[in-house]
């Protein structure tokens, strides 16, 4: 019963490999998510019934079948309509299409909670309604549902490591490559846990200062 | 000339039917301040002139021009009229500077260079010069009103709109409010005011209009209404008050 | 290569039947240990209260998959001996689910305001009296949204095991469209299966919500 911590040295560019690619698969989610949320989010308020329907399908739909799944069906429908992305590319449209429809919903309910009468006095000023949501609405509502984007954001950060199983190369990929060559388990996964965990607080502070730096208006006297 | 002609107006909220035939003509300049207890309808009609409630039979006009909910360029005729609420709605996130200069610059009234200056100028014709950088949380009730006028004001409308807007204010702020609407008054804007407060109704106003149930019961000079009531509605509406 | 059947849509229903019993072994086991660890955190104890939130922080911190792994491969090898692999999966999904619910508990004790604490003191009731009478009901009733809504994450979960080769729906699916090559209709039947059980259970968790919020 030996600890071997040691021996996991020579694959260190394995792992940071991975590493690199899980930072890179999270970021881009999370920004093409955000813009998909924002863009649904504004659709579904303004929208007619049919876009509203749309959009209520594809949020459930993602929101109710494991992102392990949606990755499969990504990974063999984007071919079969002829789209050919590698690995890593199938896996970015299927995570951010999953991150996409929980930050729909989330900046929905935060567009919801600013009170009507604000946009009721942006448009007694003559504004139209993008600039209404653009300026009036849009700044609030985020900073409303910070916390729960940024626990989405974890939550994703996290789930690359699904990606895995359809073969993109990032950190949980890597360290199933190691542990089939070294045959260290138990130091692999624990090595793998430590740098997932490094990688959540380190992602925590990065959107706290965010916050901070995005947020500037003070919320009481 | 006739600026506003409000003609036999009739608005129902679900079975409550809120306006009942009312007719009203507010000439340029004019002062109308429009009495009357809750319920009587007031505050509606007073969203109705622009466009924030709809219309059910009738027709409101301005200058000319048919108003309603889906009148072309709504935006536009939005822009010349300012309306300021009993809750101020200031915009929470922005400083007072860009909730005064917001809509003239998205809107193409003014350049972005001249934004400072415009929010200058009006805050000086409100008082309140001093609080450009504010947060609006970091203000009094009163000084929040009177920038939610200043930032009608910054878009130099033709009339002004104002709904019941010292309502919420504690009683010393309301002096200061009141201060800024009579010098609008003196310069010759035009206002509609639904109010409780009697002295400016007497004292500003050219015309007041009392309303009971949805429609007006009585309407002349404050020296009118104040010293000659003639229905019993507001004979007991003055006395109350 | 064949086409899919009709057999094989039998054959990924016939596989929720892990589907479901991973989830129950998490609930059955997961959830006391959640409330253990909510008590812990909602404590005035402070050395309960942190390790509680160690806990929570450790296992919030990293992915559902490693900790899979961690229990199926790294844990046998460590200590030498077989773990059925039942039994790891389950210890997986049972740590999985009380760090969870415990997250979720806590936070809906700690929203149960002060003075209903207070109110049981003034009635002269012990700690543990103004706890189980006063305070538990109102922080079950504040929790049951996100619990439901947790429950749907852990049925979604349960979807990992097939990736140590647990024959769930995951699984059935991964080994139907091996053998069949019609990859993406398997997948998105598969899909429906979790979406028919998931669906409603989010719905339920918004009408918990809205009354939730209507009644306050």
């Amino acid at each position: 019963m030996q600890l071997r911590f040691a021996q996991l040295e020579r694959f260190r560019e394995q792992f940071i490999v991975g590493l690199a690619g899980t930072v890179e698969l999270t970021v881009i989610c999370v920004v093409a998510g955000l813009l998909i949320g924002l863009f649904c989010a504004f659709a579904y308020k303004r929208g007619n019934p049919r876009t509203r329907k749309a959009i209520y399908v594809y949020v459930e739909a993602f929101r109710n079948t494991p992102s392990l799944i949606q990755l499969f069906v990504f990974f063999f429908l984007l071919p079969d309509l002829g789209i050919l992305l590698s690995p890593f590319g199938a896996a970015s449209v299927a995570l951010s299409l999953y991150f996409g429809a929980y930050a729909t919903e989330i900046i929905r309910s935060g567009m919801d909670s600013i009170p009507a009468a604000q946009s009721e006095a942006g448009a007694c000023l003559g504004l139209s309604t993008y600039q209404i949501y653009r300026h009036i609405i849009i700044g609030p509502a985020l900073r409303n549902v910070y916390p729960s984007l940024s626990a989405q954001v974890i939550i994703l950060l996290l789930g690359t490591s699904l990606a895995s199983q359809v073969s993109a190369n990032e950190l949980f990929h890597a360290a199933t490559f190691v542990e089939s060559r070294s045959y260290l388990s138990f130091e692999v996964y624990a090595v793998l846990c430590a740098i997932y965990f490094c990688l959540v607080l380190a992602s925590k502070l990065l959107m706290y200062l965010f916050g901070r730096l995005a947020f500037r208006w003070p919320t009481h006297r | 000339m006739v600026q506003i002609e409000i003609n036999d107006v009739h608005k129902r909220f679900g079975q409550n039917e809120v306006l009942k035939g009312v007719s009203l003509q507010v000439q340029k300049g004019e002062i109308v301040a429009i009495l009357g207890k809750s319920g009587s309808g007031k505050s509606t009609l007073l969203r109705c002139i622009n466009a924030l409630e709809s219309v059910d039979r009738g027709n409101i006009a301005v200058e000319g021009v048919r108003v309603h909910q889906n009148m072309p360029k709504l935006r536009e005729f939005r822009q010349e009229m300012g309306i300021v609420f009993q809750q101020y709605n200031l915009f929470p996130h922005l400083t007072v500077e860009r909730n005064i200069t917001l809509a003239p610059i998205l809107t193409g009234k003014i350049r972005k260079g001249e934004a400072r200056e415009l929010a200058l100028r009006t805050l000086e014709r409100v008082g309140l010069r001093d609080k450009l950088k504010a947060y609006p949380i970091n203000l009094s009730g009163g000084q929040q009103q009177r920038v939610a006028i200043a930032r009608c004001l910054a878009m130099e409308p033709k009339i002004m709109l104002f709904d019941e807007v010292t309502s919420a204010l504690d009683p010393e702020l309301v002096g200061e409010v009141l201060k800024v609407m009579e010098n609008m008054a003196r310069q010759g804007m035009t206002m509609v005011l639904v109010t409780h407060e009697m002295g400016f109704a007497k004292n500003v106003a050219t015309k007041v209009v009392f309303m009971h149930n949805g429609a007006i019961r009585e309407q002349g000079t404050p020296a009118e209404i104040f010293n000659n009531p003639r229905t019993p509605e507001l004979q007991n509406f003055l006395g109350n008050n | 290569m064949r086409i899919v059947e009709f057999s094989d849509i039998l054959a990924l229903i016939a596989a929720l039947r892990w589907t479901v019993g991973l989830t129950l072994i998490a609930i059955a086991l997961g959830g006391p240990m959640g409330l253990a660890l909510a008590l812990m955190k909602a404590s005035r104890n402070l050395v309960l209260d942190g390790i509680a939130t160690a806990i929570l922080q450790l296992i919030q911190g990293i992915p559902l998959l490693a900790l899979l792994m961690f229990f199926y491969f790294g844990v046998p090898v460590f200590l030498g001996v077989d773990i059925p692999p039942l039994v790891a999966v389950s210890i997986a999904y049972v740590v999985y689910a009380s760090v969870y619910f415990g997250q979720i508990w806590a936070g809906s004790i700690a929203a149960v305001k002060q003075e209903q604490w207070e109110a049981g003191a003034c009635l002269g009731l012990h700690k543990w009296h103004q706890f189980f009478y006063i305070v538990a009901p109102q922080a079950f009733k504040i929790s049951l949204p996100a619990s439901v809504s947790f429950l749907v994450q852990l049925i979604k979960g349960t979807s990992l095991a097939s990736v140590v080769g647990f024959v769930e729906l995951a699984r059935a699916a991964q080994v139907i469209s091996a053998a069949t090559f019609q990859s993406t209709l398997v997948y998105v039947l598969a899909a429906s299966l979790y979406f028919l059980i998931c669906f409603p259970l989010t719905v339920w968790s918004r009408k918990l919500e809205r009354s939730l919020n209507g009644a306050n």
